[in-house]
């Protein structure tokens, strides 16, 4: 009993300090609207003023924007070059944090440091710095054009500039759970007679799948809606290298903006399914490890 | 962490395979621009980028990054304490929206931005009477500039603090803080790091931030021009020096932002130990 008393009292005091921690007061309301009201105004507002103009014409003209075949084909363009992509990177971004995890050795920082250099650098300048390294006056852009395989104002130029900027997406989704991996599992493996490979395949690499898909769905949204590295590149050649984001810039600059809005909407509709696609898969990963 | 019988040809294939990739994606394209930039001379470069209209735009740049650095850094702070601190009605659907930015292609985010306050847009009448210019004027770039930069303090500082916890706050709250006092002394100086991170983050991408600001700025030369728009329209008016001696001066800020980003990532690792 005397233990009960102070036990409950301190229960009780807890709770009180718990409200008065955390228990919205006016001022913690006030931020809470301010939050609201930020995010409302800078992000809602402009995406309800795009699904609006885009819905202008009604669904039959929607369409009808859809199916011409600049569009088609810039979004068929935008869809080949993004998977392309994608699935460089998701090999590549595994075996990236896989030597970045597993093994020491010698600029290991570097490489690590390396990683995040795209988002550190301005898109644009990606871009100027392909045409610079594979442009039609360069020597390995003058070589690739004598073997009829250009690359600068050429699709593969789309697939090189993408690669640029999604290098971290892959990386920093494994990497962490590379990080949590219990070698305990590997060793068993290697104690129970399984060779480096089945281990790989049985052991290794089930649990990095969800991490690895999650890092590549969000590089392909991100390729989906990229402009400034592209559009020095391509060359912006209707019906060649001309992607979606860069017909939408072209639909605004003609004063076309239910166009615009039109293929906006559609390449908004794409990123955000996709992107809810990775957090559900995050969600999952987080449960599984909880 | 790796056991010696480990170091085979394998690890070395795998080690040298990333360094090749690496090296191909993103070292090559680094060092084409360095050295086209400096064969063109580095007398010519600097005159190329030391004239009014350059360092208009790049001082244009670095206001836009520290705006959207100081604007985001409160509502990023105040948000990630929302979202992480506090459960309310509607807290998954403002999570979901933080991320939109990341998502939407810049030019979209101008276009949207058109469509509201630009001409015939949602606000037109009243921007009028109020005599504002906000498209192709000073005000647009700061919308571009903000929207594309929201997330990163916010998931930064949200990061940090769920991993915290209370107890820190607690213990102030128990000894008789006040809650602002409680922000100054225990929470802000423990967020510190995922703070540095997300402002880091945030002037990378507001410097180089594009799409957006050319929509929605129209690249004005001397007005609404921004670095990465110089660069635009000095290479589409075949000025090349000072496309690539702006991109050159971005470049190295990029590589500055990068050093920043990685000691904050050492001290977060002496933080943890």
């Amino acid at each position: 009993m005397q233990n009960c008393t102070p036990n409950n009292n301190n229960l009780k005091y807890k709770e009180k300090i718990y409200k008065r921690a955390l228990a919205p007061d006016w001022g913690e309301l006030m931020i809470r609207a301010a939050v609201i009201a930020y995010l409302g105004i800078l992000i809602v507002l402009p995406l309800i003023a795009l699904t609006g103009q885009g819905l202008q014409g009604g669904l039959e003209s929607l369409m009808r924007i859809m199916t011409r075949p600049i569009v088609i084909a810039a979004l068929r363009l935008t869809l080949i070059t993004a998977l392309f992509m994608a699935l460089v990177n998701a090999l590549m971004g595994t075996i990236t944090a896989w030597v970045l995890v597993r093994y020491r050795f010698w600029g290991r920082r570097f490489l690590a440091a390396l990683v995040d250099l795209p988002f550190a650098i301005p898109t644009l300048v990606t871009g100027v710095m392909l045409v610079l390294l594979f442009g039609p006056h360069t020597r390995i852009g003058l070589w690739f054009m004598e073997h009829d395989w250009p690359i600068a104002f050429a699709p593969p130029s789309i697939v090189l500039a993408l690669l640029f900027i999604t290098v971290p997406f892959v990386v920093r989704a494994v990497e962490p759970v590379l990080l949590e991996q219990d070698p305990a599992e590997e060793e068993a493996a290697h104690t129970l007679g399984a060779g480096n490979w089945i281990t790989f395949w049985r052991v290794l690499l089930p649990p990095l799948l969800p991490a690895i898909l999650s890092g590549t769905i969000r590089s392909f949204a991100r390729a989906l809606g990229e402009f400034g590295s592209i559009v020095v590149v391509s060359g912006n050649i209707p019906y060649q290298t001309l992607t979606i984001p860069i017909y939408i810039f072209g639909e605004i600059e003609s004063g076309r903006t239910t166009t615009a809005a039109a293929v906006s909407l559609l390449l908004l509709v794409l990123a955000i399914s996709l992107t809810a696609g990775a957090n559900a898969l995050d969600r999952w990963m987080g449960l599984q490890h909880d | 962490m790796i056991k010696h019988s480990n170091w085979n040809w394998s690890s070395l294939l795998l080690i040298s395979s990333v360094v090749l990739y690496l090296g191909l994606i993103l070292v090559l394209p680094l060092i084409a621009l360095i050295s086209e930039a400096l064969a063109a001379g580095v007398q010519e470069l600097f005159s190329a980028v030391n004239q009014s209209n350059a360092l208009h735009s790049l001082w244009l740049s670095l206001i836009l990054a520290v705006i959207a650095v100081i604007a985001n850094g409160v509502m990023g702070i105040a948000g990630a304490l929302i979202l992480v601190r506090h459960r309310f009605f509607g807290r998954a659907l403002l999570d979901s929206l933080v991320d939109l930015p990341l998502a939407v292609s810049p030019v979209m985010i101008g276009l949207a931005f058109i469509l509201i306050v630009g001409r015939g847009g949602w606000f037109e009448p009243i921007l009028t009477i109020l005599g504002w210019k906000i498209t192709f004027a000073f005000p647009g770039l700061i919308l571009g500039t903000l929207f594309v930069t929201f997330p990163f303090t916010l998931r930064e500082v949200a990061y940090v603090l769920a991993e915290l916890g209370i107890d820190e706050e607690e213990a102030a709250a128990t000894l008789g803080a006040r809650p602002s006092q409680i922000f100054w002394r225990v929470t802000l100086p423990n967020i510190r790091n995922g703070l540095g991170y997300g402002i880091v983050l945030t002037v990378a991408r507001a410097l180089g931030e594009f799409g957006a600001v050319l929509v929605l700025g129209g690249a004005i030369a001397g007005h609404t021009q921004t670095a990465t728009t110089f660069i635009y329209n000095s290479l589409e008016e075949r000025h090349d020096i000072a496309a690539y001696g702006m991109a050159l001066i971005l470049a190295a800020l990029s590589v500055l932002l990068l050093g920043s980003l990685e000691w904050l990532k050492s001290q977060r690792q002496l933080l943890k130990q």
